[in-house]
C-alpha cells in the first residue's frame, strides 16, 4: 500500500507529513515520529460505538464525542445511573444487543478520550468545534467519523401544535430515560417499525394505547416481502410486536390518512380525527399522541465538513454520498450508521466498524479483505431489509399536498402551508433556501430538521414539480443552539 | 452574432438593492429595463447584510443621498406592495470608556449632521442607562438618532424586483455575463450560455463581481471579496427597539444587534470572513463567531442568557477607502456603475437606485457623486 499524505494530531499550523506504511501488528504513526493520527468520533451509539473499538483494536486511541450523558445512541439509550430496570425490560426484543453496546462501550471508556454531554456544533478547516458545560474547544483531527444517529421523520397534521403531541421517539425516550409514558392514553400515529416498536413497549409499560394509526395500506407489506426476507429475524420480531398488539386489544388500522389532532391551545390534545381505509371517517380519544414516519439521518455536521449530497428517490430525501464503507466526498470525513443510512441499529454497528477500518485503511494500515467483504455484504443485506421497509411503509409525502392552508407546516416559525404556498405563489421562490428566506420555513431553531421534508413536499406539489428540483436546506452553525455567554474551556 | 434575447434602454447587470431599485425607479420614469442576474435576486450583500437602516456614523458628504434612502424606506411597503419589515425605531452608536476621545468625534458629528438634516441626542451617563438600560458597565456614551431603524434584507431587494417587474421591468435571474462590450452606439453583453442583451446604456450593479465587468472597459478597481458575520437568536419578547451599534477603529469591537418584531435578535459585525464570488460561496469562520459573542456580551451583557440558533453570512465587495464607484463610466459613454459599497449600502440603497435612475434618465443629480468617481482608482498605466 502506497504512503499517504494526512496531517498530524498536534495543536497549531498543520503542516503535511506522511504517515509510515504499518508493518502487520504495528500502530500507525507519522514517520519518524511516534505521534499517533487523531481520529475523532461523534456520537456513541451502535455505530460510533463499534468505530471507537475497532480503532482501539488497531492501537489508535480515539476521541469519541457524544452530546449524551451516557453511551448506547437513541435506540440504546440509557436510563439515568440511579435508575434500576433491567435490559430486558428497558429493550425488549433487543435486550442483547443494547447490552453487548453498552458493554462494550463501558469496557473501553477509560481507553479512549471520551466526553460526553458535547455537542459538536461546527466543523472548519479539519477542526471540530465543541460545546459543553465547560465551554467550547476546538480539536484538530486527521480523521473524523460521524456516527450523528437518525430522528423522526415527521408530516404536518392539523394540531400537532398542540400540547400532547409527541414525536415517536421522544415518546419512547420518555419511557427508556424517565421511566414516564407521554399520557395515559395514547394514540400512535404515522408508518414504520418504530410505530410498532414504540406502542408495544407502551403497552408492556401499562400505558393504555387508544390505537396504532398505521398510514400505509397492509399490501404494501406484502410488496416488500421480497426485501424484508434478506433478514428473517427482524422481520419475525416484526410480526411478533403486531401480533402482541392485536392480542393486548390494541386497535391496529393500516390505510389511515390522518385528518387531525383535536384539541385546543389551552388543553392540549384531545383526541385525533383521521380517515379510515375505507373511507370512513373516524376519532379516537386520547391525551397524547406520537407521530413518525420512519426516521431520517441527521446530516448537518456532514453538511458543515461540506460534503456533497444526492437525492434518494426511494425515500425521497438528500442524503451524504459515501462509498460502500462510509467514505464521504471530503477526504478524511466517514459516515457510518443511521446518520449516513436509515439501515437500523443492528447495520450500524457494522458501519461503524467498516467506517473505522476505511479510515484505518487511508492512514496506511493494511487490513484483512475478507472481515471487509464480510462486514460490506451484512450492510449490503441491512440495505435490503431498508429497501423493504420503505416500500412497507412509506413517507406519505402525498399528504403535504393536501395539507389544508391553515396547518403550521414550521413549528418552530409557526408557519403555515398556506403561507408557504403564498410565498411560493407570489413570489416565485421554488427552491427550499430561497422559500426560507422569504417565509421563514426552516428557520427556527430545529433549522428546517422536523419541518424540512414536509415543506419541501409542500413547495413542490404547490409549484408541480418534483421534490429534487426544490433542493435541501443548507445547514447551518450551530448545529444545536449555541449559549451566547459561551467562552473558551477553562476561562471563568 | 446571435439575436439578442432583449433590447431595451437601459441594461442593469447585477441583481442586488442597487441594481432592481435601480430598475423599478427607471421603470418610473418610462425607460425599458432588462435586469440581468447571475443566481438570485438579493441573495448576497443585498440579502445577507445585518439590515440597518442607519444614517448615522456615514460620512457626512454621504448624509444627502441617505436622507433621500429614508424616504423611500419610509414608503417602501406602499411603493412595492409587499411587506420588507422596516421599523423606524431608533438607532444608538455607543463608545467605549477606554476611549473617552470617541465623545467629542460624537459631538462634532452631531453638530455637522444636524445641517444635513440628521438630529443625534447625545446620551451619557444616568441618561443613557435610564434610557437604554441594558448596556453594560464599558458603554460611556451614545448618539441617539430616532429617525433611523432597520428592516429585512432577505426580502427587500426581491421585492423591488418584483415590483421592477410588475412596473415592466425584464428580470433575467441564473444570467451570469461573461462579456460586455460597447459595439457602436450599444453595448451587447453576453451570457455564459451564449444569449446576448443590447441596450445604449448599461449599468453594473454587481457587488463583489462589479470588478470583472469595470475592467473589461479599462478601469480595474481594488475590490476585495468579504462576508458579513452574522447570527441570530431564538424569539424572545420584543424589549429593544433601536439598532444598536458599536463606534470604535477597533474592527474585532465592531458589533452590532437589533431585535425584530418577531422578538429574534440579529447580531452582526466584528471580525469579518472570507468569500469566494467565483464560487458563490461564503463561510462563517467559527472563530469569528466566539469573537463577536465576547463583544456582544460586552456591549450587552444580559444577551448572554439567550442562544444562537443560526449563523450566516454572504459575499459582499470592499473598496480600500470603504466607498463604493458610483457615477458614469471615465472611459465609457453610456455606462454607469453602483458596485462596491463596502458593507455599507444597504440603508442608502434605494437611494443608490433612485439617484443612478435619475443619473441616467436626466443626464444630472442634485446628489454630489464626486468621492464616488472610479477614476480615482486610475492607475499610471490604465
Amino acid at each position: 500500500m502506497a504512503d499517504r499524505e494526512v496531517r498530524p494530531a498536534t495543536a497549531g499550523p498543520r503542516t503535511h507529513v506522511r504517515v509510515s506504511q504499518a508493518a502487520e501488528g504495528r500502530r500507525p504513526a507519522f514517520e519518524g515520529t511516534s505521534i499517533a493520527p487523531r481520529i475523532v468520533v461523534v456520537g456513541a451509539g451502535p455505530a460510533g460505538v463499534r468505530a471507537a473499538q475497532t480503532l482501539l483494536e488497531a492501537g489508535i486511541r480515539p476521541v469519541v464525542i457524544d452530546e449524551a450523558a451516557r453511551a448506547g445512541g437513541q435506540i440504546y439509550r440509557r436510563q439515568p445511573a440511579n435508575f434500576r430496570r433491567s435490559h430486558e425490560a428497558l429493550y425488549g426484543t433487543e435486550a442483547a444487543r443494547a447490552q453487548a453496546v453498552h458493554d462494550g462501550f463501558d469496557a473501553i471508556a477509560a481507553a479512549v478520550d471520551y466526553r460526553p454531554d458535547t455537542l459538536v456544533w461546527n466543523i472548519a478547516d479539519g477542526q471540530v468545534w465543541t460545546a459543553s458545560e465547560k465551554g467550547y474547544a476546538t480539536l484538530a483531527y486527521d480523521a473524523l467519523i460521524l456516527c450523528t444517529g437518525a430522528t423522526d421523520r415527521l408530516m404536518p397534521v392539523k394540531g400537532w401544535h398542540y400540547a400532547g403531541a409527541y414525536s415517536l421517539g421522544a415518546a419512547q425516550v420518555a419511557l427508556k430515560a424517565q421511566a414516564c409514558a407521554i399520557g395515559a392514553n395514547v394514540v400512535f400515529m404515522g408508518s414504520g417499525p418504530l410505530l410498532y416498536l414504540v406502542a408495544s413497549q407502551y403497552v408492556k409499560a401499562g400505558a393504555k394505547v387508544a390505537a396504532v394509526l398505521d398510514t400505509s395500506p397492509f399490501s404494501n407489506r406484502l410488496r416488500a416481502a421480497v426485501d424484508l426476507i434478506a433478514q428473517p429475524g427482524i422481520l419475525a420480531d416484526g410480526v411478533a410486536l403486531t401480533r402482541a398488539l392485536a392480542k393486548a386489544g390494541v386497535p391496529v388500522l393500516t390505510g389511515v390518512t390522518p385528518l387531525e389532532i383535536t384539541g385546543d391551545g389551552d388543553d392540549g390534545v384531545n383526541g385525533v380525527r383521521v380517515r379510515l381505509g375505507n373511507g370512513t371517517e373516524r376519532h379516537f380519544t386520547a391525551d397524547a399522541v406520537a407521530m413518525g414516519y420512519h426516521l431520517r439521518p441527521e446530516t448537518q455536521l456532514a453538511d458543515l465538513a461540506r460534503c456533497e449530497f444526492a437525492f434518494d428517490a426511494k425515500t425521497r430525501q438528500w442524503l451524504p454520498k459515501r462509498d460502500q464503507d462510509g467514505r464521504a466526498s471530503v477526504a478524511g470525513v466517514y459516515l457510518a450508521g443511521d446518520g449516513a443510512r436509515i439501515l437500523g441499529a443492528r447495520s450500524a454497528e457494522v458501519s461503524g466498524r467498516l467506517a473505522a477500518f476505511a479510515a484505518l485503511a487511508d492512514l496506511g494500515q493494511k487490513l484483512d479483505p475478507l472481515t471487509l467483504t464480510h462486514l460490506r455484504g451484512q450492510v449490503a443485506s441491512y440495505a435490503r431489509f431498508a429497501r423493504g421497509l420503505a416500500t412497507a411503509f412509506p413517507w406519505p409525502h402525498e399528504q403535504a399536498a393536501s395539507l389544508p392552508d391553515e396547518v403550521i407546516v414550521c413549528r418552530c416559525e409557526a408557519v403555515t402551508a398556506g403561507d408557504l404556498r403564498r410565498v411560493v405563489n407570489e413570489t416565485g421562490a421554488k427552491e427550499a433556501n430561497r422559500a426560507k428566506a422569504f417565509s421563514r420555513v426552516g428557520m427556527g431553531r430545529c433549522q428546517g430538521r422536523y419541518c424540512g421534508h414536509a415543506g419541501a413536499e409542500v413547495i413542490a406539489a404547490c409549484a408541480n414539480i418534483p421534490v429534487e428540483q426544490v433542493g435541501r436546506l443548507r445547514g447551518q452553525a450551530p448545529v444545536k443552539p449555541l449559549p451566547v455567554a459561551i467562552a473558551p474551556e477553562g476561562e471563568e | 452574432m446571435p439575436n439578442p434575447v432583449s433590447v431595451s434602454d437601459v441594461l442593469i447587470i447585477g441583481g442586488g438593492l442597487m441594481g432592481t431599485s435601480a430598475a423599478l425607479f427607471l421603470r418610473q420614469r418610462g425607460r425599458s429595463v432588462t435586469l440581468l442576474e447571475s443566481d438570485l435576486v438579493g441573495r448576497q450583500a443585498s440579502g445577507t447584510n445585518f439590515g440597518n437602516v442607519r444614517r448615522q456614523g456615514r460620512p457626512l458628504h454621504q448624509l444627502p443621498l441617505a436622507n433621500r434612502a429614508i424616504a423611500i424606506w419610509r414608503r417602501a411597503n406602499e411603493l412595492l406592495g409587499a411587506d420588507v419589515e422596516y421599523l423606524q425605531s431608533g438607532h444608538i452608536r455607543v463608545c467605549y470608556r477606554e476611549r473617552p476621545e470617541n465623545i467629542a468625534k460624537m459631538e462634532e458629528y452631531a453638530t455637522e449632521a444636524r445641517h444635513l438634516g440628521l438630529d443625534l441626542e447625545l446620551l451619557t451617563g444616568n441618561a443613557l442607562r435610564t434610557r437604554f438600560p441594558f448596556f453594560g458597565p464599558d458603554v460611556l456614551a451614545g448618539s441617539y438618532s430616532a429617525l433611523d431603524g432597520h428592516a429585512n434584507p432577505r426580502l427587500t431587494a426581491p421585492a423591488f424586483a418584483r415590483a421592477a417587474q410588475k412596473a415592466g421591468a425584464q428580470v433575467f435571474e441564473n444570467t451570469r455575463i461573461i462579456h460586455a462590450a460597447k459595439q457602436g452606439t450599444d453595448f451587447v453583453v453576453t451570457a455564459e450560455d451564449g444569449r446576448t442583451f443590447q441596450a445604449p446604456v448599461l449599468l453594473i450593479t454587481a457587488g463583489a463581481w462589479g470588478n470583472k465587468l469595470s475592467q473589461q472597459f479599462g478601469e480595474p478597481v481594488p475590490l476585495t471579496p468579504r462576508g458579513p458575520n452574522m447570527s441570530v437568536t431564538e424569539p424572545v419578547p420584543y424589549a429593544i427597539a433601536p439598532a444598536v451599534g458599536v463606534m470604535t477603529p477597533v474592527e474585532e469591537e465592531t458589533v452590532y444587534f437589533r431585535q425584530v418584531a418577531r422578538g429574534n435578535i440579529i447580531l452582526g459585525g466584528s471580525t469579518r470572513g472570507p468569500s469566494y464570488p467565483d464560487q458563490y460561496r461564503a463561510y462563517v469562520l467559527p472563530q469569528n463567531t466566539m469573537k463577536q459573542l465576547r463583544q456582544i456580551r460586552r456591549l450587552a451583557p444580559a444577551l448572554a442568557n439567550l442562544n444562537i440558533i443560526r449563523v450566516w453570512t454572504g459575499i459582499e465587495g470592499y473598496l480600500p477607502d470603504s466607498l463604493p464607484v458610483m457615477g458614469p463610466s471615465a472611459t465609457t459613454s453610456g455606462l454607469f456603475y453602483a458596485f462596491g459599497f463596502s458593507g455599507s449600502g444597504f440603508q442608502i440603497g434605494p437611494g443608490v437606485g433612485e439617484t443612478i435612475a435619475e443619473l441616467i434618465d436626466t443626464g444630472t443629480t442634485p446628489i454630489d457623486l464626486s468621492h464616488y468617481d472610479i477614476a480615482r482608482f486610475r492607475t499610471a498605466e490604465s
